[in-house]
């Protein structure tokens, strides 16, 4: 039937699949072969040598090299990622490499030290990359759990909806209060003037907003006294139909807020991590050399 | 005894003021017929400060009055003092009522005041004065009005505005603006958002809205309209409401009623159609003249070009060489034959049978959208899979059709004086063969729009591209061998049928035995399967359906429905089975396609019975996806919401990659079941787009991308046309320091679309004004890697995909 129409393709990604389960595994199983190469290679070593092959022996420059070129063009990623070249190449494969020849590098990494730990540098140097993949593991916990929460919480409504929701939902507010004494006004002016969507990042988090502004004034339009006239009594009946309104808007809002949070919030051990990481190893290097 | 003009213009835009001007400057008795109390009542209201482009750029303008590219206030300004230099006598306030008498002697009737006597009248009235009319049932009941001069005129009235451009959008908010007027007021948009009105209007309607003091309904079309009533279409079905008044406002096309009133004939029925003009513009009633968008021409540069001409030939010259000389001559340049430029539009009229019909005036301009190209033996003026949307007429010599893929020696000529290449124009798909010249060649190469204005124009160019239109597909679809004497039998009965969304051409159970060919759109074919309809197939443009009751003289085994709006052509059965009865190599191909076809849908059935949910799951997001518009497609961007992190690198992307604003805007769109469809273009067959550019600017690229060059003006009628709400209309950022900066420094937005405080900063520091034109994906047109949105996606989330591939049997299996 499609042949009819004529259809070929320039080079474009239709196959669909994501980026753990890319090309049908294959940087996964590249980095299992060279984790089992490794780890035979050291045993084998291991059981000619008196002493466990430490990370100066020719097997642990051999794996420091490769470890420490690994490293570089692991963090190369945060460039591709940002530079849009015109040529061909997928972003996809670039993080399903990244994904698995990163964990490989526990094994690498590990083999490297030949077991040997201390208060140094090397050793510092070891810990912030066990932290950079620790941090990394909890990256790809969250990208193959979180997106299908945070689409399902958001249904079709946009970012910018919800605050156009909330800011329209405030102008109601006003409205509502015309009629209202200095008590009751007082209590909207707050929903509507200190109500915080976000706040912080750890808030956002935690989605901790027991101090929401909207809700304290939920409370205090509840604790007026009785208003004087029919009129205000029914001002305040659909002021609390609105702020509950609001609420529920908040409420969606800041649970986005929070999964997009944990969806980045790894990253913020990630990536300076990966620069400290960057930093001590350049210190390893250079004094395994100096001090050699 | 009044006054008797010479000259009487009716409209003072571009084309009426510049007659005028030159009338006046030649000392000539005139009056210039304003309906406004202003002059250039369409630029007059185009948003303040709007930057209006002078297009196209190698036409020389010959006006007695100024025009540039700038500011709408300052071009208005400019004529306002020529008009005032050159002593035009203006009457504004003038509204024509009717145009009656002859040459010599013109009564125009105005609405208020005494008629006014000319001997020749000038029509530049343009188009905007005559709205777009409903066309549901009831639509013609009195209570349906087309204006709204004054909103405090209605009370308590129940009113549905239809349209949901700034005229519908304003008309609603002044008739819900005093709550005291106590007007139940509801606004109808057939899209889900109001792309085409400008973002105050939008504010301000949702604002009301949200106030309470309006309905807002979306999506929804007027289906039936009674009296007190009225029924609309949503996208939870149909519902009824109380109504006393409507209001439309859904756009403008030429007043024909007006014009043949005064005793104008136009070149066809089609809705498009201009009048029918001579070369001096004169009408086919003597001393009238038509000029301007009226006549088909709605670039100012041409109205004022014609404005001047006009008055040249009412002044009785003749030998007035054409403005646009210089460019004929240029493009026709380096052909073989020595020809001059009016030898060359008679040489190409007469032989090019579709062109036989055109006026010397109408060739002249077909000829500034058309291209002449010589070719060599054996040359390839297209090749198969290339897109194209053009059609090429042969003036001379002839061509050759490699029909089969697989061998190119086996061709099909076509001769002198005939067309190829329709296929494209009509069915918007890639080039079905690749065409050689046979000999030495001369070929016309008339692109799509310039083609379907030639075919409105003239009905026996619509008819001859029909007639080869139906052969040449027929023969394209089922091949074998087949020859055009083969098949007249087929065609003679054979019938054009345009087919609404969802109408079904062919009913399952039905006794019928017709074939079906879909010209143009896309059908789907569906199976009632325990009680429900199951999605079984997607059936694109150029390919056929129907055929398994024709040759097994069963019944209907599926229900098979338009998608989009389409045009199908029926072919009769009896005379199709004596073809196939004659061609054993038809009929074993047919019986081989309708056999796969059948596995397939044994396949879905065997499925459903097994994995019913699967099947659901498929057939459900199926349909989906063709109520997205999927079925117009030719490209589509989706988002695998179980893998997208909300990074938008996608979008980021999309900035970075062309100048600076992303075409693509991933969080707005519809999901369904983990698929989103982001606003971002599908690249449709047809178009919406480029239904009505002025400057032709939107084409079909290279890779089948629909892309939008940079002879752009700015003017915004494809970011209202589209239906998808993919185009907008904005100017490039100034540009970026580079991103080797930003990372080091933090020079700079970073990477993406500026925000729009940068961008404001930047280009006030950069000091140059650039106008708002219209952008659009071009899914990233000549990158080699492709687009950018998919590569850049870091999760596998962003797929792009064409329908029939996307909506293939082997969804499901994967699910």
């Amino acid at each position: 039937m499609s042949d009819v129409a004529g259809h070929t393709e320039r080079v474009r990604q239709r196959t669909h699949e994501g980026f753990l389960a890319y090309k049908g595994f294959r940087w996964a199983q590249v980095a299992t072969a060279l984790c089992v190469v490794a780890v035979g290679v050291y045993f084998v070593a291991a059981s000619r040598l008196a002493e466990p092959p430490s990370g100066g022996s020719w097997l642990g420059y051999l794996l420091g090299t490769m470890s420490a070129g690994l490293i570089v063009w692991l963090a190369c990623l945060g460039i591709r990622k940002r530079v849009i070249t015109a040529g061909h190449y997928s972003l996809k494969a670039w993080v399903s490499a990244h994904v698995y020849l990163g964990l490989s590098l526990v094994v690498l990494g590990t083999l490297h030290t030949g077991f040997q730990f201390g208060w140094n540098v090397h050793t510092l140097a070891y810990a912030l990359m066990m932290l950079v993949i620790a941090s990394g593991a909890l990256g790809i916990w969250a990208y193959a759990t979180l997106p299908e929460r945070l689409h399902g919480n958001r249904g079709e409504t946009t970012r910018k909806q919800m605050i156009e929701a909330v800011e329209s939902l405030d102008r109601q507010l006003a409205d509502l209060a015309q009629p209202l004494d200095r008590a009751g006004a007082e209590v909207v002016r707050r929903s509507i003037e200190d109500t915080e969507m976000g706040g912080g990042f750890w808030t956002r988090l935690t989605n901790d907003h027991r101090g929401c502004a909207n809700k304290r004034a939920m409370v205090q339009l509840r604790a007026l006294p009785n208003p004087p006239s029919a009129r205000q009594a029914e001002a305040l009946t659909r002021i609390e139909q609105v702020m509950k309104q609001k609420d529920a808007v908040l409420t969606k809002a800041r649970r986005q807020m929070q999964i997009t949070a944990m969806l980045e919030g790894w990253l913020f051990v990630h990536i300076p991590a990966t620069f400290a990481l960057l930093a001590a190893l350049t210190a390893h290097i250079v004094s395994v050399f100096a001090y050699w | 005894m009044s006054e008797v003009f010479k000259i009487a213009i009716i409209g003072s835009g571009p084309a009426g003021m510049s007659a005028a001007a030159h009338a006046a400057r030649k000392g000539l008795s005139h009056v210039l017929l304003e309906k406004t109390d202003h002059l250039s009542d369409t630029i007059y209201r185009y948003q303040k400060g709007k930057h209006v482009m002078a297009t196209p750029s190698v036409l020389v303008l010959r006006s007695d009055c100024e025009f540039d590219a700038g500011k709408r206030e300052k071009i208005l300004e400019q004529w306002d003092a020529d008009v005032k230099a050159a002593g035009v006598n203006v009457r504004f306030n003038a509204d024509v009522k009717a145009i009656t008498g002859d040459q010599g002697d013109f009564t125009i009737e105005l609405t208020k005041g005494a008629p006014i006597r000319a001997e020749n009248v000038i029509l530049a009235i343009g188009t905007q004065g005559n709205p777009n009319l409903m066309r549901c049932e009831g639509a013609n009941l009195p209570h349906v009005q087309y204006q709204l001069d004054d909103p405090g005129e209605y009370t308590d009235e129940h009113i549905f505005v239809v349209g949901s451009g700034d005229a519908g959008i304003e008309n609603a908010l002044g008739l819900a603006a005093d709550a005291a007027q106590g007007n139940t007021v509801t606004i109808l948009n057939r899209s889900a958002d109001f792309a085409r009105a400008k973002k105050a209007n939008v504010d301000a309607l949702m604002a009301t809205r949200d106030a309470g003091r309006m309905t807002v309904m979306t999506e929804t079309t007027p289906s039936l309209v009674e009296p007190g009533w009225i029924t609309v279409d949503t996208p939870q079905g149909s519902s009824r409401h109380r109504c006393d008044r409507i209001i439309a406002r859904m756009g403008a096309s030429p007043p024909r009623k007006f014009v043949e009133s005064c005793g104008i004939a136009f070149a066809s029925d089609s809705p498009g159609a201009f009048p029918t003009l001579s070369p001096t513009f004169e009408t086919t009633k003597p001393g009238i003249y038509v000029i301007g968008a009226l006549a088909g021409y709605p670039l100012i540069k041409h109205c004022m070009n014609q404005g001047y001409d006009v008055v040249e030939f009412i002044m009785g010259v003749t030998d007035l060489e054409p403005a646009d000389e210089p460019l004929l001559k240029e493009k026709l340049a380096g052909l073989p034959g020595n020809r001059k430029v009016s030898e060359w539009l008679a040489f190409l009229r007469e032989n090019v049978e579709i062109l036989n019909g055109l006026s010397p005036l109408q060739m002249r301009e077909f000829l500034l959208d058309s291209d002449v190209r010589a070719y060599k033996a054996d040359e390839a003026i297209f090749i198969r899979n290339a897109p194209g949307s053009s059609v090429f007429g042969i003036a001379s010599g002839s061509v050759k059709v490699e029909v089969d893929p697989s061998n190119p020696n086996i061709t099909v000529p076509i001769g002198k004086g005939s067309i190829f290449g329709e296929v494209g124009l009509i069915s918007g798909r890639k080039r079905g063969a690749t065409i050689r010249a046979a000999e030495p060649t001369i070929c016309i190469e008339i692109p799509r729009m310039a083609a379907l204005k030639l075919m409105a124009q003239v009905p026996e160019a619509r008819d001859t591209v029909n007639r080869i239109t139906s052969e040449r597909q027929v023969l394209q679809i089922f091949k074998s061998g087949l020859t055009p004497a083969d098949i007249q039998e087929v065609l003679a009965g054979a019938e054009v049928m345009e087919v609404r969304p969802g109408q079904a051409i062919i009913n399952e159970g039905d006794v019928s035995d017709d074939l079906y060919i879909i010209r143009s759109g896309s059908m789907i074919v569906e199976k009632n399967l325990g009680g429900k309809p199951v999605f079984m197939s997607y059936v694109p443009a150029g390919s056929y359906s129907g055929e398994m009751a024709m040759i097994e003289r069963s019944p209907r085994v599926a229900t098979v429905k338009a998608a989009i709006r389409s045009t199908v052509v029926k072919l009769p059965a009896e005379p199709f089975r004596r073809l196939l009865s004659r061609k054993p190599e038809l009929r074993k191909r047919m019986e081989e396609e309708m056999h796969a076809r059948k596995e397939i849908n044994a396949f879905i059935e065997s499925q459903k019975e097994e994995f019913g949910g699967a099947v659901d799951m498929y057939s459900s997001v199926a349909n989906f996806l063709i109520k997205q518009g999927i079925g117009e497609a030719t490209d589509v961007l989706l988002i695998d919401e179980s893998l997208c992190v909300g990074c938008d690198n996608c979008e980021k992307a999309c900035a970075d990659s062309h100048d600076g604003i992303s075409r693509l805007n991933r969080e707005a769109g519809t999901t369904f079941a983990n698929i989103h469809v982001p606003t971002s273009c599908r690249h449709c067959e047809h178009p919406h787009c480029m239904s009505d550019c002025p400057p032709n600017a939107i084409r079909r690229g290279p890779d089948g991308e629909v892309f939008i060059s940079d002879t752009c003006i700015g003017c915004g009628n494809c970011q209202r046309a589209c239906p998808y709400g993919v185009i907008q209309m904005d100017k490039p950022p100034p540009k970026k320091p580079p991103l080797w900066e930003w990372m080091l420094f933090g020079k700079g937005p970073g990477p993406g679309q500026p925000s729009y405080e940068w961008r404001k900063k930047a280009t006030k520091a950069e000091g140059a004004e650039s106008p708002k034109l219209a952008i659009k994906c071009d899914m990233c047109s000549g990158k080699p890697g492709g687009p950018a949105c998919v590569r850049a996606c870091p999760t596998g989330a962003a797929i792009r995909v064409t329908p029939d591939a996307f909506l293939s049997v082997a969804r499901v299996d994967r699910r």
